[in-house]
């Protein structure tokens, strides 16, 4: 076998056990390492992992139930008009795929995530239920206290739950892991930007999603073994349009989806799973844990449309997604009945309309399960795109 | 008693009974209208705020004229010209999936401000609570469309079931500690809109006048535990919290709210009820539907059913009845904060656990039976509503009727169908031993002195 070939059977490997642990029930308390007690379940968009981690919980990011799940229970207990990845998320706790769970949390993304903690209330009362309110309005001063109040009140939680004390040298720890695997996760997309070729937009999202799932020390190390193998790969560069795409900050695009996407242009920046990269730089190793996590929610962070934040418009990071991932397009989602998305891509599409920046405008559902006339749709879309890039 | 204070008490009677809450309110309203119309040519301030959690205390402080967007656009259904705006805003893109109230004001911009009450001005700046998530997406939609400078109001709301702040609990403290910090950048930009320095003295007296109107409004609200309730909340309720909303904090608020609570207690006094026989209490959960409210209250009036109480009442009123909720006034600022705090955990997003507060009025209110109406465009109301339903069902043996429609969407409104399931629900509540009718013991309202 030459390294070529190696390379290439070491990143299937890897991308392989991420998909299996995409498709996998959430970990069972006996299988995980030593230093875990349980699992803590997280709702999109952005959970400080590190204090559950440094409680000794394993934190797992719920992110509904993909299109293989039958919805039984949650079809009576939330309206149709809600969104797939919250009714999936009621359907995984109602058929008791999420038991295990120590606890689950929420956050005030939107009304309908917030309407989770409800149903966790009245359904699961044995467990840690609740919003984690972060804050909505990170401009005025004392914000970054709030948050710190908010993180310790948290930290209180899991401490009572794990019944494992959580002090400071436990969270500079956890945040120094968790510093090494966002250095890696940037350069995952740093790779996909600079050479689109080596790393699909679909094989970046298996990767990144794998956190979800295994203790992020884990993550790391799987993460360094398939970035080593994608910065090797010998693959030609294809004649693609480079896009971003967006919308996908919450309930997720079906894996068909994104390959379809693949398929016909080179994304080259996202806001998948944009959460879990929600901090965009370290956190300070240095000093009170608390406050570093809470400021750099703050001053260190991406942006989506759940958030407000007066120093980051929707269109305004959107164009600077393009600017800097250097794209020709934008493929603009939203998940279907996710009211924040849907105003955000009526918002995005005006925006351009007054640019030169092409884009296509998709709706989705996690649960959906035929993908040709989307595939029809970006195919003509890159096409016109090539021939716009050539004329 | 003297022959005097007979007379008094005669006259406040006569003074009470004279009064009627619907015209007075309509009166209210069309000046309210007149008032934003006038507004620029007055060179006064205007300010978009929303019903929950909107710091309007300081904002009258400043003399801003207040713009009630969600009043807007439910008044585009009362009025029965709702379905022109949606239309408006869905040909310009807006996802018919979204908010009802938000796609009506985008197409009254897309109008020109134009609306049927009159002129709207454009605002100064907008305050957006969380305390709907929409509230935010809603106030974005100005920040593009017209550069309306805005400010996210984050109230921290409940965070898990059976959750009990107390008022100076260490977790009180900090929640509004984080809005009193808010409260102070936001004074500083009104200062800076408005060239005008911020007057503690002012929020006081603002802050009295909402006290008194709290006190009455509480009061309202419970006289309708008398049987027979002397008002519908999803009718009369609806004009009531209208003049909660816009005249909070004013002169005229006071008086209305004082006046109501004289009329109603006479009502009450004289055993009249607002149904000629009351022979089913119930809850309304959910908002109305603005454009065949009238209709579905008929549906199940003449049924003897009235609505004695609604949620609706508590969250689009400010969430301010949910408690011993009072400013204190020789603290204005601190109190607004630790007032703001506590409703917007007990009144306001204890919407995400209904179960609770519901389980509460059931018993308060002796309903005999729940009707939750479902919003497809409201998710703050609806997205738990099927699973709270199911647990009152379980838990309190509670009947109960679901039906669907919108806030102002007539194109959801489908009367055959909403009249079907009333009569079967009231068939269902009759063949079941039925209520008793008009009479029945139900706790006695607790008057508080405003
Ligand atoms: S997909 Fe949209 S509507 Fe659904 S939970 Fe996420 S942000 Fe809320
Ligand atoms: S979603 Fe509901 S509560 Fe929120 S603005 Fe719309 S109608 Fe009002």
């Amino acid at each position: 076998m030459n390294s070529s070939s190696g390379d290439e059977a070491t990143l299937n490997e890897v991308l392989e056990h991420c998909n299996d642990l995409r498709l996998a029930p959430i970990p069972d308390v006996g299988s995980l390492p030593e230093r875990y007690t349980g699992t803590l379940g997280h709702f999109p968009v952005y959970f400080p992992e590190e204090i559950a981690h440094a409680a000794g919980l394993l934190p797992v990011s719920v992110l509904g139930g993909g299109n293989r799940l039958e919805l039984k229970h949650a079809d009576a207990r939330m309206g149709s008009f809600v969104c797939s990845i919250c009714r999936s998320t009621a359907e995984l706790g109602l058929n008791g795929s999420l038991n295990g769970l120590t606890g689950f949390i929420t956050h005030p993304i939107c009304d309908a995530a917030k309407h989770l903690a409800g149903i966790w209330a009245r359904n699961f009362p044995e467990q840690l239920s609740e919003i984690l309110y972060l804050p909505q309005n990170v401009n005025s001063p004392g914000a970054v206290r709030y948050i710190a109040a908010e993180f310790q009140r948290l930290r209180g939680e899991l401490e009572k739950r794990s019944g494992r004390g959580v002090d400071d040298d436990a969270l500079r720890h956890s945040i120094r892991i968790y510093n090494q695997n966002r250095r890696l996760l940037r350069e995952l997309y740093a790779l996909r930007r600079d050479e689109p070729w080596k790393l699909s937009c679909t094989e970046s999202y298996l990767l990144t999603r794998a956190r979800t799932r295994m203790p992020c020390e884990d993550h790391s190390v799987l993460l360094e073994r398939a970035l080593a193998a994608a910065r090797r790969r010998t693959l030609p560069s294809q004649d693609k349009p480079r896009v971003v795409l967006v919308g996908g900050f919450c309930e997720q695009p079906p894996i068909e989806m994104l390959e379809a996407i693949d398929s016909n242009c080179h994304v080259v920046d996202d806001d998948l799973l944009i959460g879990l990269r929600w901090i965009t730089a370290d956190v300070p190793e240095k000093g009170d844990p608390i406050w570093q996590l809470a400021e750099s929610f703050v001053e260190r962070s991406a942006a989506s449309p759940v958030q407000h934040d007066e120093r980051k418009t929707k269109e305004g990071y959107l164009m600077e997604m393009i600017g800097a991932s250097k794209a020709d397009a934008a493929v603009l989602t939203a998940a279907k009945f996710c009211e924040p998305g849907l105003d955000e891509q009526v918002a995005w599409a005006k925006h351009l309309d007054g640019t030169n920046i092409q884009y296509l405008v998709l709706e989705f559902e996690e649960k959906m399960t035929s993908f040709e006339q989307m595939a029809m749709q970006l195919e003509t879309f890159a096409e016109s795109l090539l021939f716009a890039v050539a004329a | 008693m003297t022959g005097k204070a007979v007379g008094a008490a005669a006259n406040i009677a006569d003074t009470a009974a004279a009064f009627d809450g619907r015209i007075e309110g309509q009166r209210l309203m069309r000046d309210w209208y007149k008032a934003l119309e006038e507004a620029p040519a007055r060179g006064q301030h205007v300010a978009n705020v929303f019903v929950m959690g909107n710091a309007v205390e300081i904002l009258r402080a400043f003399d801003f004229q207040l713009v009630f967007p969600e009043i807007n656009s439910l008044q585009t259904g009362v009025r029965k010209t709702s379905e022109e705006y949606l239309r408006l805003s869905e040909d310009y893109g807006m996802s018919p999936d979204v908010c009802s109230y938000v796609k009506a004001d985008v197409g009254l911009i897309l109008k020109e401000h134009e609306h049927p009450a009159g002129r709207i001005p454009r605002a100064h700046i907008a305050i957006a609570s969380n305390m709907c998530s929409t509230f935010i997406k809603w106030a974005e939609i100005w920040e593009r469309l017209l550069k309306t400078p805005t400010f996210v109001l984050d109230l921290p709301g409940q965070r898990a079931g059976n959750w009990r702040v107390r008022p100076g609990d260490a977790q009180h403290a900090a929640d509004a500690r984080w809005v009193e910090a808010q409260f102070q950048d936001l004074i500083h930009r009104c200062e800076a809109i408005t060239g005008k320095r911020f007057d503690l003295d002012r929020l006081a007296e603002v802050e009295d006048r909402v006290n008194k109107m709290v006190a009455h409004w509480n009061n309202v609200m419970a006289l309708n535990r008398v049987c027979p309730a002397p008002y519908n909340a999803m009718l009369d309720g609806l004009t009531y919290i209208g003049i909660m909303n816009v005249y909070r904090g004013t002169p005229e608020g006071v008086a209305f709210m004082r006046n109501l609570e004289a009329q109603l207690k006479t009502k009450v006094a004289r055993g009249e009820g607002r149904v000629a026989e009351e022979r089913y209490r119930l809850l309304f959960s959910g908002t109305p539907c603005y454009v065949s409210m009238r209709r579905l209250v008929e549906l199940f009036e003449t049924w003897g059913g009235v609505f004695a109480y609604s949620d609706y009442l508590t969250f689009a009123a400010g969430g301010m009845d949910a408690g011993d909720l009072a400013y204190d006034t020789s603290r204005p600022l601190e109190s607004l904060a630790e007032v703001t705090a506590l409703a917007a955990q007990r009144g306001l997003s204890n919407q995400f656990f209904a179960h609770e507060r519901l389980a509460q009025q059931i018993r308060d209110y002796a309903v005999d039976g729940i009707v939750f109406h479902g919003i497809k465009s409201c998710r703050f109301v609806s997205s738990g509503m099927a699973d709270t339903r199911d647990y009152l069902n379980k838990r309190l043996k509670m009947p109960s009727l679901y039906i669907e429609s919108d806030l102002i969407d007539p194109r959801y409104w489908s009367d055959a169908q909403i009249k079907n399931r009333v009569d079967a629900f009231f068939e269902t509540l009759r063949q079941s031993g039925g209520a008793p009718p008009a009479g029945k013991s139900v706790p006695p309202a607790t008057g508080r002195a405003a």
